[in-house]
């Protein structure tokens, strides 16, 4: 089998965000940059599956964007993954996630994946687009938020148990297939130091722009159907309301601020 | 002439999700900014009574698109079918509720439309042809105010951002022919396990009742139950008490666990670490109860109670009982 | 000079810090406390490569380098020095000896399952009667035929209760001092060899401190490192590398020390604002940052020159020497930044000070170490 695996670089969830100067930017200082938490899922999924078949399947990493991805592509290979592909190009800067995905698509189609795997969503936009998008684009089957993945006998088909609210939903798919990865899959392992080692031996292949059947004008910023106005911070809440009293006084004050004040109840 | 709003009418066990009714108020206010008007989909087989709902609701028409190969979600099909909608009912605009489904759908149908997508929207509004709309972005550390202006434009939207309708009116229903085959059932649902006791899944919860490790046991959330039950709220738990078994993991709220908007928080006996806060902080009113005058939580709270949790508590469900007549 | 680290030494460093936070830091406490010995966290570390970090692919090494092996040991040692020091031992006290002066037969035999954690190693110099005075050793080993028969008792020995195989240096000569040890590869199993006393130690609670009783063992001659009478050399020569991995373990207790006293600073109040506002305290930790530092560039240093195959012996004491120096002075810092709570067990930082101490003791004391800095110094006295 072969089987491609999304993966993102995003900051660590301990990095304070703060937003640039120009108000449409991240302020890049003081954030540490990591493989997507939910994307770790998807390489250790497709790295057991290679591990169960005992054949000759093979793990590809892929990874859009700047020169620093390459740490998560690193990552990749050190946790095991066989190859690893950079798809960089100065023309895809600017792009939403339907304009990446659609390069990523075009990316991932030469490769004969059978199936192929990424998190549920990045941590950094949140928007959980991207990977049902490629699916969209290669025109096949998709399941997200799996928690369960079991591949046929024959290889040929895959049942996924994706949440859904209140309820799992078992999915049945025929290869190839894309699925988004959930926290409770597997348990990541650690890159291990002969991983590492190895990992500096592997190549990380490039893929520009030039290498892809699309134009400069279906790319990054040039092809975004979105436009970024500003971000914004929260917007602070009025200083908490303490009730002060012993507890039948605070109760009977709650209650009657809930109703009457906030009007909620 | 300006192009409609469509609104994605998820249908779970055969009837409406409630969402469809706050999509529809926000296509409503929508289509008044930019003229055009307001239409539901309904996508699938048996989806009779979720027909008969759309079609009271206070739009113009509700379309409809059958086959046999609809009778289970797959996204492939569905988003096909969709899309043979979204040109039979001329929408420029096409709404889903951010569930689950709703986003899957949203992502895979905006592609096929080549349409813009906003993802999980917590504000939007038209001025002109330009959807504008604001998102959380960074486990909602920040959020982005964004905008599109292309010929088809698509968003999803959390619960509880919009009120709900009601309605008594009676739409017209378009059945809106669509060519599906088995190609594009590659994926399909085929069974469906519930997993929760039918209760309200905290992310459409209008109100939650969560409890940390202070609650000290399993048997103890009985207290947050009753108060729950008293006020008809969804009862959530801190990652610690989940940890610690006294909660399924399903009730989790937070960075790992469901990121939950309700109108009203109950924080009990939670201390407020960002990862907790992450997962409801856009609530519109957050009550934090803890015996720790300093923890972090009373200063993201709007109401707060410095007391013994297993003395307010009670107390406190007591007084909604006095309130509501329960 | 810089110390740009590589992409490699960079994700071994990461990795080492994210497995001391997740796996290690939660069950740190308990472990120093109960004195219990962390052997699932040794061989998830062993299983990870940090136990084979200078043994080479052939062996079933990673063969990372030392500069990589020290980056690692601060991440481990920053969260609970007993399991660095169990890592440090492993690495530099049994697999490099093994590694240089074993047969192919012995290194065969011995290396792959010491790299992945298989084995776990120690190395046995000290007696009850010689310490730094290494020379002074009085266990006896006699030849009979193609055994020798080994006596004696073995003093402070790290994971001597766990460990599956002991590097063991014996008296094979008793006319000459120090050309007259030999050192020897013993299995654990071997009849007459025995575990005695388990130490009760001020530090470094979790790692187990043993007597080792050696009454008749026999142990084949072909597992001998290096040549009869060469033990003196294997084991200064072994020290040297052991040197810089202690020196490693108290720079990460030092950077355990400053991180817990920023924290304290920001923290804990005093006349209405965060103490870390008083210049008091700033000062301390001026001089606690400057002198982990300084103390990890020393010990990035020793480890280059070693990666290098260039003398290292001058550097690796200095850098011992400096290092246990500063990681005691952060630590006695430390408490007195926490005050009252510094003394306490519900703060990490009289384990640490506790843990810090041995590190001017243990691997050659201060004064040995200052000895032997002062003979590269001044060898043209001699």
């Amino acid at each position: 089998m072969k089987i491609v695996v999304l993966v993102k670089s995003v900051p660590d969830t301990e990095s304070k965000i703060k937003i640039g100067a120009d108000g449409v930017s991240i302020d890049p200082a003081g954030i540490k940059f990591v493989m997507n938490p939910y994307d770790e899922y998807a390489v250790e999924e497709a790295l057991r599956i290679r591990e169960r078949l005992k054949d000759d399947t093979t793990v590809v990493a892929i990874s859009m964007g700047p020169d620093r991805v390459m740490d998560v592509l690193r990552t990749a290979l050190a946790m095991g993954a066989d190859d690893a592909v950079h798809v960089n190009d100065p023309a895809f800067a600017g792009g939403d996630a339907l304009g990446d995905a659609r390069v990523l698509a075009e990316a991932i189609r030469p490769l004969g994946a059978d199936l192929i795997l990424g998190g549920k969503q990045g941590i950094d936009d949140d928007a959980a687009t991207t990977c049902a998008a490629i699916a969209e684009f290669l025109g096949i089957p998709q399941a997200q938020i799996v928690t369960e993945l079991t591949l046929s006998d024959d290889h040929t088909r895959m049942r996924a148990r994706r949440r859904i609210e209140g309820a799992d939903e078992i999915v049945d798919m025929a290869l190839p297939a894309i699925v988004t990865c959930e926290k409770g899959l597997n348990e990541p392992r650690y890159a291990s130091l002969p991983g590492i080692m190895k990992a500096k031996k592997k190549e990380i292949r490039k893929v520009t722009l030039a290498d892809l059947p699309l134009k400069p004008e279906q790319v990054g910023a040039a092809g975004c159907l979105t436009k970024l106005i500003k971000y914004h911070t929260l917007p602070e809440r009025p200083p908490v309301k303490m009730i002060p009293g012993d507890a039948a006084a605070q109760a009977k004050e709650l209650v009657r601020l809930l109703r009457e004040e906030a009007k909620v109840i | 002439m300006a192009k409609g709003v469509l609104v994605f009418g998820e249908v779970r066990g055969g009837a409406l999700k409630p969402i469809t009714r706050e999509l529809v108020s926000a296509a409503n206010q929508l289509a008044q900014a930019g003229g055009g008007s307001v239409a539901i989909a309904v996508i699938g087989e048996g989806a009779d009574a979720a027909v008969a709902e759309a079609k009271s609701l206070p739009v113009a028409k509700v379309f409809t698109a059958k086959h046999a190969l609809l009778a289970s979600y797959s996204s492939q099909a569905y988003a096909a079918a969709l899309a043979a909608v979204v040109t039979a009912a001329d929408a420029g605009i096409v709404l889903f509720g951010a569930t689950v489904t709703g986003r899957d759908l949203s992502a895979r149908t905006a592609a096929r439309c080549g349409a813009s997508l906003f993802a999980d929207c917590t504000e939007l509004s038209l001025v002109g042809d330009v959807l504008h709309v604001r998102r959380p972005v960074y486990s909602g550390k920040v959020y982005a105010e964004l905008e599109s202006s292309a010929p088809i434009q698509m968003a999803s939207i959390r619960p509880n951002v919009f009120p709900p309708v009601s309605g008594s009116g009676s739409a017209e229903v378009v059945d809106v022919p669509v060519q599906i085959d088995d190609a594009m059932l590659r994926g399909r649902v085929v069974e469906v396990v519930e997993t929760s006791t039918g209760a309200k899944d905290l992310t459409e919860a209008e109100v939650i009742v969560s409890g940390g490790r202070s609650l000290k046991s399993a048997e103890n959330f009985s207290i947050l139950e009753d108060l729950a039950k008293t006020i008809g709220a969804s009862v959530g738990a801190s990652r610690a008490a989940v940890d610690a078994g006294y909660r399924p993991h399903s009730a989790q709220v937070g960075q790992t666990g469901k990121v939950v908007n309700p109108r009203l928080y109950f924080a009990v006996g939670i201390s407020g670490a960002i990862q907790h806060l992450v997962g409801m902080r856009t609530s519109k009113v957050i009550v934090a109860i803890n015996k720790d005058e300093n923890a972090p939580i009373f200063q993201k709270a709007d109401y707060g109670i410095v007391g013994d949790l297993f003395d307010v508590v009670p107390k406190v469900t007591e007084e909604f009982k006095k309130l509501l007549g329960t | 000079m810089q110390f740009t680290l590589t992409d490699e030494q960079r994700m071994i460093q990461e990795t080492a810090r994210e497995f001391a936070d997740s796996e290690i830091a939660p069950v740190a406490d308990r472990h120093n406390r109960e004195g219990k010995f962390p052997l699932e966290i040794v061989k998830k570390l062993g299983k990870m490569g940090f136990l084979g970090m200078t043994v080479p692919e052939q062996y079933g090494g990673s063969h990372a380098g030392n500069l990589a092996l020290v980056i690692a040991l601060e991440e481990i040692n920053r969260v609970c020095a007993s399991t660095g020091v169990t890592m440090s031992v492993q690495n530099s006290l049994v697999n490099a000896p093994l590694l240089h002066w074993g047969s192919d037969d012995v290194k065969g035999r011995y290396l792959p399952r010491l790299a992945t954690g298989e084995f776990l190693g120690a190395y046995a110099l000290s007696e009850p009667g010689s310490g730094s005075d290494a020379a002074g050793l009085v266990t006896s080993a006699v030849r009979d035929g193609n055994d020798y028969v080994l006596n004696g008792t073995k003093n402070f020995i790290t994971t001597g209760k766990e460990a599956d195989v002991v590097l063991v240096l014996a008296r094979t000569d008793t006319s000459h001092k120090t050309r007259g040890i030999t050192a020897f590869v013993i299995d654990a199993g071997t009849p007459g060899f025995s575990v005695g006393k388990k130490e009760d130690k001020l530090g470094l609670r979790a790692s187990s401190t043993v007597q080792l009783i050696l009454e008749d063992a026999r142990v084949p001659a072909a597992n001998i490192l290096g040549e009869v009478g060469g033990g003196f050399k294997i084991a200064m020569h072994t020290l040297d590398g052991g040197r810089i991995g202690i020196a490693a373990q108290a720079v990460g207790i030092a950077e355990a020390c400053l991180q817990a006293s920023v924290k304290y600073a920001g923290e804990r109040e005093a006349f209405d604002q965060p103490i870390g506002k008083f210049q008091a305290i700033q000062f301390k930790i001026a001089d606690m940052a400057t002198r982990v530092e300084a103390a990890r560039l020393l010990v990035y240093n020793a480890a280059r020159l070693k990666d290098e195959g260039l003398p290292h012996g001058k550097e690796a004491a200095m850098a011992k020497l400096f290092a246990s120096e500063s990681a005691n002075a952060a630590a006695r810092e430390a408490v007195q930044i926490h005050g009252g709570a510094g003394y306490l067990e519900d703060f990490p930082v009289e384990r640490y000070f506790r843990d810090a101490r041995i590190t001017e003791i243990y691997e050659g004391t201060s004064e040995i170490q200052r000895i032997v800095i002062a003979r590269h110094i001044l060898k043209n006295l001699q």
